[in-house]
């Protein structure tokens, strides 16, 4: 991963390299490098304030590196990120925001749409197709404040397909969702992952393990090697303390069996 | 209630409450939809900051008042975005220099300050044929701004992040916002005064947003309730006698608080309805039936 050859770039749907990132006069990403493929999966965890978010704001083009380059499909993030579709963790007001399900998706076309140029059919079409995908089409006149946190996920899922991405990046897709419906949502990521990239963060393993392809944990370095397994040796690397592993219905291909599951799988 | 018609000062009122409602209704909604209600409080107050300087300089007050009301628009919207900390406290300082400046220069500019008073507390009795002008050409600069960059000031409004990652002018989208608010606030200072703004701006737009859940349907029923607000007020204040202002801002709080009392049935009528499309609640006329069956 230190050295990139051209082949390699083609192919890269982000590209981090020696990202040194943070606040005022406190860093807190580190010598981040990181090569994500087109139509790679990957799950990054690491615990709150490890810097995930940071990472997001970077790859946003909302925080300058302090250091280091970022470059989204072999551009600058500013060009970039129009190839990203962004799904927050939450929406500040959204409890009490006017505003329905289908408005709140057509969001996502304002990207493509010039200052006074308004919204075309080509843009309902767009809209309708992205509300289908996340199965939400028959709620699109739904206030988006009488939506349940799973549902309202979908809508935000939806928002970003409708920016026509070919990178989705999603912030804690499946904090404070029941376990119904966080299944519900990875299935319709795996099913997305087929046509685009897949970048997700999470404090919740068996969150980001249902799904993905490669896990990496993040806290305030980057320990991933583009595999399918947490080591216990990347774990204690990330939280820099033992780990509970709480890990019910994660699959095996993503935990191997060792001492300290054993332990406390229930 | 028809004779007092004839007189053109009354007829002028009305006109002039229907027209600050238009603005008051859209610029209100976004107001409340942005939390930025203290920032409008400090536009308002600061502007008295241009009366003073008219008073000073000898130039039509209201000219000062959209002058300072710009500045204070513009300094407090570029605080607010630029600075990470004590926003408040600074919008706050801004809010109590503007209004200090003002109180100063008419100190100092000495004369008769007659209508002094009626940039305070309202003149809506007072409103000449071209103000009523102005005001219209207010309403079509802020009709027209909310209808061409409607999704901007949406997209800004609900998810400023996603706003920006799509490439949208966000500082300059929400700087235009913040002058349609000082423009507002100068055409309410009209008919309620610069220290009851604030109320009028927000209430409807509160009443609105507690019963409809779309914010063009939100600006439409805001700007309804306004002209209701102002119309009633102004008969109470013609027939009981009272400050016409206050008695608007009086009406506009008592439906405000009504309208809060009622919600909370509001919406469990709507839940009771939403269990019985579904079957999960016997409707009420099936719940009389079976008490019925049961006799």
């Amino acid at each position: 991963m230190k050295h990139t050859d051209i082949t390699d770039t083609e192919l890269e749907a982000i590209a981090i390299q020696h990202l040194w990132a943070g606040y005022d006069h406190e860093i807190v990403l580190e010598d981040i490098n990181l090569s994500v493929k087109e139509l790679d999966f990957i799950g990054l965890i690491g615990p709150n304030g490890g810097g995930k978010t940071t990472l997001f704001k970077v790859l946003l083009g909302l925080l300058p590196p302090m250091r280091g380059e970022v470059r989204i499909m072999g551009m600058n993030v500013i060009k970039g990120r129009r190839y990203i579709g962004y799904v927050p963790q939450t929406v500040e007001f959204d409890r009490d925001f006017p505003i329905n399900v289908w408005d709140v998706v057509l969001l996502g076309r304002l990207g493509k749409r010039r200052l006074l140029q308004p919204y075309t059919d080509k843009d309902n079409k767009i809209v309708a197709e992205a509300l289908y995908d996340v199965e939400m089409l028959d709620l699109s006149d739904r206030p988006i404040s009488e939506l349940s946190g799973g549902q309202k996920k979908r809508v935000y899922i939806a928002r970003a397909l409708a920016t026509e991405p070919k990178i989705l990046l999603l912030d804690e897709p499946m904090a404070s969702l029941d376990p119904h419906a966080g299944s519900h949502i990875s299935e319709i990521l795996r099913q997305l992952n087929e046509r685009m990239t897949i970048l997700m963060i999470s404090h919740d393993i068996s969150a980001i393990a249902s799904c993905v392809k490669t896990v990496g944990c993040l806290n305030r370095q980057l320990f991933y090697h583009g595999e399918k397994q947490i080591t216990p040796q990347m774990l204690q690397l990330a939280y820099k303390c033992p780990v509970d592993l709480i890990a019910h219905g994660v699959p095996h291909r993503v935990f191997p069996n060792h001492a300290i599951e054993e332990g406390r799988n229930d | 209630m028809i004779e007092a018609l004839q007189f053109d000062f009354m007829r002028n009122a009305l006109v002039a409450g229907v027209l600050v409602s238009i603005a008051c209704g859209i610029i209100g909604t976004f107001v409340a939809i942005n939390r930025i209600v203290f920032i409008s409080g400090g536009i308002a107050h600061a502007a008295y900051g241009g009366i003073g300087l008219g008073y000073f300089f000898r130039f039509n007050p209201v000219l000062g008042a959209v002058i300072f009301s710009l500045a204070a628009a513009l300094g407090m919207g570029i605080v607010q975005r630029y600075t990470r900390q004590r926003a408040d406290t600074i919008i706050g300082v801004m809010w109590a220099i503007g209004m200090a400046i003002g109180i100063i220069l008419v100190d100092l500019a000495g004369g008769y300050k007659a209508d002094l008073m009626s940039y305070l507390f309202g003149s809506i009795l007072a409103v000449s044929s071209r103000d009523l002008l102005i005001m219209l050409l207010l309403d079509a600069i802020i009709v027209g701004l909310a209808v061409l960059f409607y999704k901007e000031l949406l997209a800004i409004s609900f998810d400023e992040t996603f706003a920006t990652v799509a490439n949208v002018p966000v500082d300059a989208i929400y700087l235009t916002l913040m002058c349609t608010i000082a423009l507002t606030v100068v055409m309410m200072m009209r008919v309620v005064g610069l220290i009851m703004t604030i109320a009028l701006l927000t209430m409807p737009a509160a009443i609105s947003g507690l019963f409809v859940k779309d914010m063009k349907k939100m600006m439409g029923f805001a700007s309804i309730l306004g002209m209701v607000f102002t119309t009633v007020g102004l008969w109470l204040s013609y027939f009981l006698n009272l400050t016409s202002g206050a008695t608007i801002i009086l009406v506009a709080g008592a439906a405000y608080l009504l309208s809060v009392a009622i919600q909370p049935l509001l919406r469990r009528a709507r839940a009771d309805r939403a269990e019985e499309a579904i079957g999960l609640k016997p409707s009420s006329l099936q719940r009389k039936a079976d008490k019925r069956s049961r006799l």
